[in-house]
């Protein structure tokens, strides 16, 4: 098998490890696809395919999988991408205010990212910290107990 | 109070040994399999997913299948808007679940085992992987444990945002790597589940009772919480409480209990508008039901469902539109599209809810709310329909009025941060 120049070479060695764990065939395909979100920051379509070689699956079933999950992310985003919070919980507590504030400050919609490319918004369904909420994940970081002021603190110390 | 999912000093091996830990594991491992099977049946133990089936009986049809391998599979996909319980044993106890998944798989006879770890639980994956690695480490897992021949060995599979797949054949489908939509049932995933094989799906919080059940004996066990349902459970409490956060309390203890005696009671002093006990698909229930026993009848019969656990207290200043629209945005997103009158039900459901929030509802809107409601129940693939229809009709009974009120003269209340000042830049 020839060796696979699309992915990195940490990349490669975290995808052997998910090998070893699961049977052969599409059950790899998951932890494959974030492997592969990581290395390429995207799905974007050669990753996509890269994920299908390495895997000796069609590239249809690659997509069909990747398209399922809401955390896959199908479009170029920002540096830093905010996962906020808006569920019942948080809802109660202020995430709207906080959604707005986002709008206004940083030009973010759901969905978008901002003009300079400094953040990507996606709004989430309950990230397991409504006992502190308003809650939201800044990358792989939960912050918690945010109000209008603390959420401007956080996102200022991600550039 | 006995403590005893979270009662850890210290979330390392150490501290987990110290605590008794691994011990009932390893009486596990002197007994027969149908002799622990047997032990958990007179536990009582009911599972802590959602729908409080009884372990051991499941247990029974999975360990009476012929069929090997079998798998054992921890469902902590924890995705119940909310609910953050299976976080904190995952966080801060993560060798209670490890010690659980051994029982069980010692029970089933399973050598693999796969923790589905919802995506946006990035952190808790690291603990886990630690953990995995100490017990590993120390014989509690992999080729001969704790010298008794017994093989068993955990994997981690991390989803990637999908509710449904907390449902469990959603979940096997996601685990198989594909899309992650449920089966038809039957078959179960006892007899046919994880590549076809007999495999067990436990909540997270269930294989945490696991190690004392083992350890202390089910007659201890059945000496705690309500005797139809015995055992702790774990309440995480959000809203508008003075301490939201997460309690462990025998099964059956009261709503009021949960809200005034251990959150603190309702925020700066105001009064309590209305709780959902169990997570977003449990049914709101109005302040006189405070009463309610927390266990899986008592709820019932409320009208509600003990669900998660996951109490969310509102004050008298909350909009319940507001958060009945938001509950539907939910559900909408999170339907699978696999059948029509989820994927389309959840979607009106969401668009009334909406026009009544922006003051555009119509004459016939809560009519309408309840019949396309009723089409839902009882007609889709999944339960995850039916949770977002009990939802809608929970909040029309108790709060009809202020659904009338929106249609006629828009909301009456502010902003939901009334509790916060806005320092807007
Ligand atoms: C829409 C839906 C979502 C669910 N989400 C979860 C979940 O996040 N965690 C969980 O343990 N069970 C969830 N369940 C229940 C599982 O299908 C299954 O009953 C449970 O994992 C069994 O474990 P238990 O017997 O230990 O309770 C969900 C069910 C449905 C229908
Ligand atoms: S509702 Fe926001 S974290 Fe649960």
């Amino acid at each position: 098998m020839e060796n696979f120049p699309a992915f990195s070479p940490g990349a490669l060695a975290r995808l052997e490890e998910i090998k070893k764990k699961y049977p052969p065939g599409r059950a790899a395909l998951m932890p494959a696809l974030h492997v592969a979100q990581e290395d390429f920051g995207w799905l974007k379509p050669e990753a996509l395919k890269a994920v299908a070689e390495y895997l000796e699956l069609p590239e249809m079933t690659v997509r069909s999988t990747a398209t399922f999950y809401s955390m896959y992310r199908h479009k170029k985003t920002g540096r830093n991408v905010i996962r906020l919070c808006t569920n019942v919980s948080c809802l109660v507590l202020g995430a709207r205010t906080l959604k707005g504030i986002l709008e206004g400050l940083y030009g973010l919609a759901p969905g978008n990212t901002s003009p300079d490319n400094r953040f990507s918004l996606e709004i989430a369904d309950c990230i397991g910290a409504c006992g502190s909420g308003p809650a939201m994940l800044v990358n792989d970081d939960l912050h918690t107990g945010l109000d209008a002021k603390k959420v401007i603190e956080v996102l200022e110390n991600y550039k | 109070m006995t403590r005893y999912l979270l009662d850890v000093e210290n979330p390392n091996l150490d501290g987990y040994e110290k605590a008794g830990g691994y011990q009932g594991l390893a009486r596990a491992l002197s007994m027969e399999p149908a002799l622990i099977i047997e032990e958990v049946k007179k536990s009582g133990l009911r599972g802590r997913g959602g729908a409080g089936f009884p372990t051991g009986m499941k247990w029974t049809f999975a360990a009476g299948d012929p069929k090997f391998p079998k798998y054992i599979i921890c469902n902590a996909d924890e995705g119940e808007p909310g609910t953050f319980k299976d976080k904190a044993i995952l966080e801060k106890n993560p060798h209670i679940l490890i010690e659980g998944m051994a029982v069980a798989a010692r029970a089933l006879k399973a050598e693999l085992g796969y923790i589905y770890l919802r995506g946006e639980y990035p952190k808790g994956k690291d603990i886990l992987q630690a953990a995995l690695k100490e017990a590993r480490g120390k014989g509690y897992l992999g080729e001969n444990i704790m010298g008794s021949g017994m093989r068993f060995d955990i994997h981690v599979h991390l989803g990637a945002g999908a509710y449904i797949c907390g449902e469990e054949t959603a979940l096997i489908n996601s685990l198989e790597g594909k899309r992650g939509q449920p089966r038809l049932k039957p078959p179960f995933p006892v007899n046919s589940g994880l590549w076809g094989r007999p495999t067990m799906v436990n909540n997270v919080e269930t294989l945490a009772n696991l190690p004392f059940i083992m350890r202390a004996g089910a007659a201890q066990y059945v000496k705690i919480g309500d005797p139809g349902c015995p055992g702790n459970k774990l309440f995480p409490v959000s809203g508008h409480v003075e301490k939201p956060g997460l309690y462990e309390l025998p099964m059956g203890t009261t709503l009021r209990e949960i809200i005034y005696g251990q959150a603190g009671g309702i925020k700066n002093g105001k009064r309590l508008k209305a709780v959902i006990p169990g997570g977003i698909s449990a049914p709101v229930l109005p302040p006189d039901a405070i009463d309610c026993p927390m266990d899986f009848v008592s709820v019932q019969k409320q009208g509600s469902m003990l669900g998660s656990g996951g109490v969310m207290v509102f004050d008298n200043d909350t909009c319940i539109v507001r958060v009945a629209h938001r509950a539907l945005e939910f559900f909408e997103r999170e339907s699978c599209g696999k059948c029509t009158p989820c994927r389309e039900g959840t979607s009106w459901l969401r668009a009334i809810l909406e026009r009544i929030e922006t003051r555009q509802g119509r004459e016939g809107d809560l009519q309408l709310l309840e019949d396309v409601s009723r089409n839902i129940a009882g007609n889709t693939f999944c339960p995850l329909g039916d949770g977002a229809a009990s939802a809608v009709l929970g909040f029309l009974r108790h709060f009809r009025e202020e659904f009338e009120e929106h249609i006629k003269n828009g909301c009456p209340f502010g902003p939901d941060d009334h509790t916060r000042t806005v320092i807007a830049r």
